[in-house]
């Protein structure tokens, strides 16, 4: 199916029907979509569903798909346009313009939705499609978890021997296979099934959503270079050195007693991953498409399915036969908070009610240009960002008015004299997701020890939502405070609707004292940055109904302290998980540079152990570092 | 990176009996000696004292990550590691003269302080600056472990 909106990437979402009914997948596109006013990467469709792609929107009106398994019916998605209703892009609410997210079609304006879109420059596997079958997967596939050889060349697809493969492309990717080429693997042993081009393109897509530019920090320290493995020279050294200033070895030195944290410049750690990525020839490694399911193989190992861009092979699935597995896939979903997905759904107001992660830049415009009061939702990193957006807006002439609305209030420290978080204004405040002493210190090895609702329980304790105590921030919010145009509002919301008017959103909300409070606000920005259930992502939730894959107490995958996913192993293949996914697990920022730099080694050490690679050592590791520091390719 | 109180002691240990010991071994030579103090005692002193540094510093250890605890990061800043070298400086020159180390001389007027004050400086200095890089790249895993030495 055509859309020619602007807005909408080349390959953006494809429906597949399947045996639980008909699918929505997002294929990575760089302004989203939006199921029901949530954006998702994939999730069942039920009548009366709208999906929304920039200015364009389907609504889902037809009967219920019937139960027939996938491949029993192939059908490429231009043949089910009976389901799908289009309404003219004119009808669609203001969308905001074009932003020049990396995720965007490189071509600029002229984007139609035709054209595939897929890295530039990643690999084309040379395959011919099996003997007999369409190379498409079957119903017998489908149904049975553990595949033979046999099964897969009856369906036609083509297999691809490659002894370790990583799903996802991310940065998550990228930190193993980064250890893996300094560990002396061959580029040839590895594949990377991602639909990214580069491994911060996803991560640089939800920073610039949430106002993060190339020259703003990113809350990380400086010795976890994701772009290196043994931190040194730190970002502070190298930020140092070519500003010929001492001011950032004085930060890292001095944290956090005598300054604030150090954090890196977003655009340094894009640019360095793009240097790391090429000279350890990432895009020869790199496989374009969309990875469907993983399954283990009878007699060892796992197939990983892979469906390429259209017209990139002769069949519409490729199956990796893989001895390791490491799936990295990042955030199975951004979700709105209840009421406000609620109100997206019912209104179909996708202009006054915008999530942080989500392309809103016409929320500073409108309101750079007229005066305004805008909700801000949350107390997390995210929403000091967004606030502090709005305060620059301030001190640029706009008259907005700003409301916090909190569901508590952080008033001051929490915690007994051993444990005791800063907090105030409504924020709890750590420099890191976790408390630092969570990635490598005494924290770390407590978690360690802990097990199940015992660990969630504790990892709450030490993470949760907090933001990072800048002094810039503070400022500014005092500033507020004093000049009257930012409030902070604690209670419960109780319901989100248009106003009478149908020019603002009205916001009930409950107070502590019982009290009914109308908030009436030109737009809401949800900036909690929920994350959605990982059964929200098909490759995952295939996992846990097929490869023997289970959860931990906080509902993510369940992992060992080698990040190895518990219960799925294959004969002498081994199945691993890192990053978001592998959250909750014995090492708390699992989903930061830090822990999926960390979860690298450890599975690289645990792939040494089985014979795969070599150990890194300490000669390996200077001469490593050498290479690195005078840039030469491996 | 945060180390743990086992990774603070390894550290210690790792980096006193590498880079302490190289870089003893050579300034021992170089150093101030007064007329009274031959090669060979200078060197008695100094490999002494670097024993007593290794030695003393677990309780060190003990007394700074004890210290650590009422902060929520258990974490302080990387200068005091740096600083630190005034207090086990003053500790490590008195140990010395009370176990009888370097007999005949006492107090601040010993003709044996500039000696000792720049052989601990700087060895200290050397063994502050390994840790705050180099080390990392000599031992992978070693900000990883919390400070443990794992090669």
């Amino acid at each position: 199916m055509l859309v020619d909106d602007p807005q909408v990437s080349r390959r953006h979402l494809a429906l597949e029907p399947r045996s639980g009914g008909l699918f929505v997948i997002d294929l990575g596109s760089a302004n989203g979509t939006i199921l029901n006013g949530n954006r998702i990467t994939e999730a069942r469709l039920q009548t009366g569903d709208q999906v929304v792609l920039g200015e364009s929107r389907l609504r889902f009106g037809g009967p219920e798909p019937t139960g027939e398994a996938e491949a029993a019916r192939p059908e490429p998605v231009r043949s089910a346009p009976s389901t799908v209703a289009l309404t003219a892009p004119g009808s669609a609410p203001p969308a905001p313009p074009a932003p020049p997210g990396v995720l965007a079609p490189p071509e600029g304006g002229a984007v139609r939705s035709t054209i595939a879109l897929h890295p530039r420059e990643a690999i084309y596997e040379q395959v011919e499609p099996g003997p007999a079958g369409g190379g498409d997967l079957t119903a017998e596939l489908l149904a049975e978890c553990t595949w033979t050889d046999e099964l897969v060349n009856q369906a036609g697809i083509p297999i691809v021997d490659c002894p370790l493969v990583t799903v996802g492309g991310g940065l998550g990717s990228f930190a193993l296979v980064d250890f893996l080429r300094i560990a002396g693997v061959p580029a040839g042993q590895i594949r990377v099934l991602s639909l990214l081009e580069w491994p911060h393109q996803t991560y640089q897509y939800l920073a610039e959503a949430s106002q993060i530019r190339g020259d703003d920090r990113l809350r990380s320290d400086s010795m976890s270079r994701i772009d290196n493995i043994w931190g040194f020279p730190s970002y502070a050294l190298e930020e140092a050195m070519r500003g010929r200033t001492l001011a950032p070895l004085w930060r890292v030195l001095t944290e956090p007693v005598l300054s604030e944290y150090y954090n890196p410049k977003a655009a340094d750690m894009y640019s360095g991953v793009e240097r790391e990525a090429r000279r350890i020839g990432w895009p020869s490694m790199l496989v374009a498409g969309q990875v469907r399911v993983v399954r283990p193989r009878s007699g060892g190992g796992y197939f990983v399915v892979l469906t390429p861009p259209p017209g990139d092979g002769p069949t519409k699935r490729i199956a990796y036969r893989a001895r390791f597995v490491h799936v990295a896939v990042g955030y199975p979903s951004l979700r709105f908070l209840p009421d406000l997905q609620q109100y997206r759904a019912t209104y179909n107001d996708f202009y006054r009610v915008v999530n942080a992660y989500e392309q809103h830049g016409h929320v500073y415009e409108a309101l750079d240009r007229s005066p305004g009061t805008v909700v801000v939702r949350g107390a997390g990193i995210v929403a000091s960002r967004i606030l502090e957006r709005l305060a620059e807006g301030r001190e640029r002439g706009s008259q907005t008015q700003v409301i916090h609305l909190l569901r508590r209030k952080v008033d001051g420290p929490t915690g007994g004299p051993f444990f005791r978080r800063p907090g105030g204004d409504g924020f709890a405040y750590q420099p890191f997701t976790y408390a630092k002493a969570a990635g490598s210190g005494q924290l770390r090895q407590r978690a360690l020890r802990l097990e199940g609702q015992e660990r969630a329980d504790y990892l709450r304790s030490i993470g949760g939502t907090t933001t990072s105590k800048r002094k810039l921030w503070q400022d500014q919010l005092a500033k507020g405070r004093a000049e009257g145009w930012y409030r902070l509002q604690i209670g419960e919301v109780q319901e989100v609707g248009p106003a009478p008017d149908g020019q603002s959103v009205l916001t009930k909300v409950k107070t502590g004292d019982g009290s009914t409070v109308d908030i009436d606000a030109d737009f809401i920005i949800d900036a909690t940055g929920l994350e959605g259930d990982i059964r929200d992502h098909r490759l995952l939730s295939d996992l846990l109904d097929c490869a023997g894959a289970g959860t931990n107490a906080s509902g993510r995958i369940d992992v060992d302290q080698h990040f190895e996913v518990r219960g799925t192993q294959s004969g002498d293949g081994r199945l691993f998980a890192s990053g978001s996914v592998a959250a909750g697990g014995y090492l708390p920022p699992a989903d930061s540079f830090w822990g999926v730099e960390h979860a690298a080694l450890e599975i690289c050490d645990e792939l040494a152990r089985l014979g795969f690679c070599r150990h890194v050592g300490t000669v390996r590791s200077i001469r490593q570092w050498w290479r690195w520091m005078r840039g030469v390719p491996i | 990176m945060t180390p743990t109180l086992r990774g603070r002691i390894e550290s210690r240990l790792f980096l006193i009996g590498t880079i302490g010991v190289i870089w003893t071994a050579w300034i021992s030579a170089v150093l101030p000696r007064p007329a009274m103090a031959s090669m060979g005692r200078i060197y008695g002193i100094t490999f002494r004292a670097l024993a007593f540094m290794a030695v003393a510093g677990i309780a060190w250890e003990l007394i700074y990550h004890g210290l650590q605890q009422f902060r929520w990061n258990k974490d302080w800043p990387s200068l005091f590691g740096l600083l630190t070298a005034v207090n086990e400086g003053l500790v490590t020159w008195l140990a010395l003269h009370a176990l009888n180390v370097m007999p005949g001389t006492s107090g601040w007027s010993s003709p044996l302080r500039n000696m000792f004050l720049i052989f601990f400086l700087t060895t200290w200095l050397a063994i502050w600056l390994f840790m705050q890089g180099p080390l990392r790249v000599v031992v992978l895993r070693w900000r990883f472990e919390g400070g443990r030495i794992r090669l």
